[in-house]
């Protein structure tokens, strides 16, 4: 007997084969269905509560049940396009791109590849070593280490959701700019001799073979879908955490309470806010919220942009990571250096807003 | 059956942990004769020519760097 193919066995291979496709598509179907109804969702639950609309815990708890589903919804499709563009990229195809190049360009490089380099900082270590072993520059290098916290995917997707593309495009700019420029300063002045010594003394290492990254449309899709369990499954917590003083400041701070504070005429407000954010550590996600609300009282951008790029970018564990393969003197300067261009931003975004 | 080197490489962070966790696991259930090296040390993490860790190496060859991957993977990797 001959066996035929069935049709059906077929048919449930390609199903089973473009899941991942149909997945993403069913997910962004019901995720703009249930967005787009979610000021009537949050008001028939805050309805529930024995809380005034227009009292302040009425207010704070109105802003919590509106901005929870809307602001995890919108991180879970900020993540899943972030993570299908990072699948993309790898370290060690940067480390090719960047190695051996100097000057201006090998920054601007190093910095826009850092926005999208998959990178967490607990492996800021080996692909510091990585990368100078292989002859990056130190400036281009560190312009990398800048940017790739600084210009945070989370806090872009964030802004763009939350504010619009200008203000998205805005952070981006000036992010880079900021990445850019503390870089190309650092090489400049030639400080090689602040890295520690048995970084400069590892043998030169080559890229481990075999590893290869996703392929297939179906499985940069996957790469997704794992950067959305992950990260948003990581970062929630602070979402949560960051809605709850969002919501806290909504209802209980008076409208323009943060104008005199935070304000566009309070010229020390920019540093202020810098030094404040510098030791507090936060992630992107629970550091937007807080934004939103200051901004709605009254803060300036560039003021509340500054607090969160210093919160996001310069954090007492990431400079601990970094002592390690840095000396004393090089984490001074990368702090100031980086300090003083948060600055200037908020103040070019306060000037021109 | 020569004994195999499970070398993890990482900072000690969750992901190095649970990397550690499964692949014992996918050794145990290939019924491989295995013991376990933690390599935290940023020097030798950077000798494997590995930049992002969790890392997965399997005397001393690298089969996986970046990412957790879960038993079945694994079992694949080790076997």
């Amino acid at each position: 007997m001959q066996t035929v193919p069935s049709v059906p066995s077929s048919m449930q291979a390609r199903l089973r084969a473009s899941g991942p496709s149909l997945i993403a598509v069913a997910g962004a179907v019901l995720g703009l269905f249930v967005y787009e109804r979610l000021p009537a969702l949050a008001a028939a639950l805050a309805a529930w509560l024995p809380f005034a609309p227009d009292s302040r815990a009425g207010a704070a708890i109105g802003f919590f049940l509106y901005e929870v589903p809307k602001v995890l919804l919108l991180l879970c499709a900020v993540v899943f396009v972030m993570g299908i563009v990072r699948s993309y990229c790898s370290p060690e195809r940067t480390r090719a791109l960047l190695a051996g190049r100097r000057g201006g360009l090998g920054n601007a490089l190093a910095a826009a590849l850092g926005v999208v380099t998959p990178f967490c900082s607990c492996s800021a270590v080996p692909l510091f070593i990585g990368f100078l072993g292989a002859g990056v520059p130190l400036g281009v290098t560190l312009s990398f280490l800048i940017a790739a916290p600084m210009v945070n995917e989370i806090a872009l997707g964030l802004l763009f959701a939350l504010f619009g593309w200008r203000i998205a495009a805005l952070y981006l700019a000036l992010g880079l700019t900021v990445a850019l420029g503390a870089g190309w300063i650092i090489g400049r002045i030639g400080m090689e001799g602040s890295v520690e010594d048995w970084v400069r003394t590892c043998p030169a290492t080559t890229a481990a073979a075999g590893l290869s990254g996703p392929v297939g449309w179906n499985a940069h899709l996957g790469a997704g879908s794992a950067a959305v369990r992950d990260i948003v499954g990581r970062v929630w917590p602070y979402l949560l955490a960051g809605i709850a003083v969002g919501a806290g400041i909504h209802g209980y701070v008076p409208t323009d309470f943060m104008a005199a504070l935070m304000g566009r005429e309070a010229w020390w407000s920019v540093p202020l806010a810098v030094a404040l954010g510098v030791p507090m550590y936060s992630n992107a996600a629970g550091i937007v919220p807080v934004v939103e609300a200051l901004l709605a009282k009254g803060a300036a951008l560039g003021t509340a942009l500054a607090f969160m790029m210093s919160v996001v970018a310069l954090s007492l564990p990431e400079l601990v990571i970094l002592r390690k393969v840095l000396k004393p003197r090089l984490i001074a300067v990368f702090t100031g250096v980086v300090a003083t261009g948060i600055l200037l931003v908020g103040y070019v975004f306060n000037l021109v807003l | 059956m020569n004994r195999r080197k499970i070398q993890i490489l990482g900072s000690g962070c969750q992901k190095c942990r649970k990397l550690a966790e499964y692949a014992t696991q996918a050794a145990d259930e290939l019924g491989l004769d295995w013991e376990l090296e933690k390599i935290t040390d940023p020097a030798r993490i950077a000798g494997f020519g590995v930049m992002q860790t969790p890392a997965l190496a399997v005397d001393g060859v690298v089969k996986l760097a970046g990412h957790l991957a879960g038993v079945a993977e694994l079992k694949r990797l080790l076997g």
